[in-house]
């Protein structure tokens, strides 16, 4: 197990491992992606109150918990890095940022654009909206804050710092945020509450779910090896390639 | 050594030092409390001078000013320090450098955060902010501005040896100060509406000693990783 930790920490290793898995990923990633989405937009039947425009909850709620599942993925990283100044941890750590914000960011405009004929606005300053925008400024400034030092290695473990003050601070700002919500805002927009839903409506929302699973880790596996590539551009293992 | 300092020498030494560079230095720490009076007189003359308007927004506007000139203030904290080599030194010394870090943020809450509390009374009325709520007004910023310096520390440490680390750093720690900015504007909020305000002031006195017993540690990993 040990062993098997270590040879995995190895970038040459790593980057063989992780080509191999590429396409298996692509095709099960692809396979439940189709799925889910024929469940969610064809199987699944309109909701009683919202029509049809609930249907972008098959994009959105998957794509917010890949926004919180990735941060956490970092702050794990962040752990490894600090204690054990383990190479791939930075790897994934930095390539996983970008790939959070995105998830983050996609949450927040399939919510806007759902806001639109819900509450009949884009934006509104919800509780849930609020602090998945603040969580895009976080993911920002680790990307940010990468970028700005140019010792990959220095960097990394800034990084590393960060996103452990960012894990340690997203349930303080979740809650505060939350709580201010319930003080300024009155009952003029009470937020979509989740009716018991069907299995036909929750089945396909998991298959979406574990299909962002797959293509988080598919992104996840490219770009790692890219930085990997350019990491070790000056090592023997990437000249014989 | 046989002269060697204790701990509490050390914090004491350290703070007084800290003290001493701020007041010899005096122009440059006022810049931020002269920034802070800025900030909020631009806001009359940017919404029109009405003033149940003007009270209604202002414990808004005092604490989003104090949080920009807290951020404008945060750089000094380990700035010269690394620029001459004595944050090495103190990197360097026998004793925990949580605690040494612990001594410098409270010399640079007791410089910048602590001039808000004698100012911020005046803005407040000249923002006509109701009697009633300036007491909690006062008490916010005095539990609120520690919390500012200490969460600020972490992000200056993190790009003090940045060239730009100024914009960085903004990203860095606005979104961390969101809390402290939500529950200090409410609390005033209610005051000036005649509620209780107790549930703000615990929440932002847990935060205070959650902050106060965390973030020395990674603020002094991040001066060990920046000064590497």
């Amino acid at each position: 197990m040990f062993l098997w930790f270590h040879k995995l920490g190895s970038p040459p290793h790593f980057y063989r491992i992780a080509g191999k898995w590429i396409p298996w990923l692509s095709w099960i990633f692809l396979a439940l992606l189709l799925a889910g989405l024929y469940g969610g937009l064809i199987l699944a039947p309109p909701d009683y109150q919202q029509g049809e425009s609930y249907r972008i909850i098959f994009v959105h709620v998957p794509a917010a918990w890949m926004s919180l599942f990735v941060y956490v993925v970092m702050a794990f990283c962040g752990i490894v890095i600090i204690v054990w100044r383990m190479k791939l941890a930075e790897v994934v750590l930095i390539s996983s940022a970008p790939i959070g914000a995105s998830f983050t960011f996609l949450a927040l405009v399939t919510g806007s654009l759902w806001g639109k004929p819900m509450w009949g606005t884009y934006w509104v300053w919800d509780a849930r909206l609020t602090s998945e925008l603040i969580l895009l400024f976080l993911y920002l400034g680790v990307i940010g804050l990468h970028n700005a030092i140019e010792d990959k290695r220095i960097a990394a473990r800034a990084v590393a710092i960060l996103a452990l003050v960012g894990v340690v601070n997203i349930p303080i700002i979740h809650y505060s945020v939350e709580w201010w919500h319930s003080l300024h805002q009155g009952a003029s927009l009470s937020k979509f509450d989740k009716p018991s839903m069907p299995p036909s409506m929750y089945v396909p929302i998991l298959i979406m779910a574990l299909a962002f699973q797959f293509y988080y880790a598919l992104a996840l596996f490219h770009k790692c090896r890219a930085e990997l590539l350019q990491r070790e551009r000056n090592s023997k293992w990437v000249e014989e390639l | 050594m046989s002269n060697r300092l204790s701990l509490g020498q050390a914090f004491i030494f350290l703070l007084r030092r800290d003290m001493l560079l701020a007041l010899r230095n005096r122009a440059e720490y006022a810049m931020p409390l002269l920034f802070f009076v800025l900030v909020i007189t631009m806001f009359p003359l940017a919404l029109g001078a009405q003033p149940e308007l003007l009270a209604r927004i202002a414990p808004g506007i005092i604490w989003v000013a104090a949080l920009l000139a807290a951020m404008l203030s945060l750089d000094s904290i380990f700035r010269s320090d690394f620029d001459d080599g004595s944050l090495e030194q103190i990197l360097l010394s026998a004793h925990p450098v949580a605690i040494l870090v612990l001594a410098k943020v409270c010399a640079h809450w007791l410089v910048t955060g602590l001039p808000l509390l004698i100012v911020a009374p005046l803005l407040a009325e000249m923002l006509g902010m109701s009697t009633a709520a300036q007491p909690t007004l006062l008490l916010t910023i005095l539990i609120g501005t520690p919390i500012l310096s200490l969460i600020g520390a972490i992000g200056v440490a993190l790009t003090v040896g940045l060239r730009k680390g100024g914009i960085i750093l903004s990203l860095l720690v606005l979104p961390l100060y969101v809390p402290v900015l939500i529950f200090a504007a409410s609390a005033i909020d209610n005051a000036a509406m005649g509620f209780e305000v107790s549930a703000q002031i615990y929440m932002l006195l847990a935060f205070l000693l959650l902050s106060v017993s965390l973030s020395p540690w990674a603020t002094a990993a991040a001066l060990r990783m920046s000064a590497s």
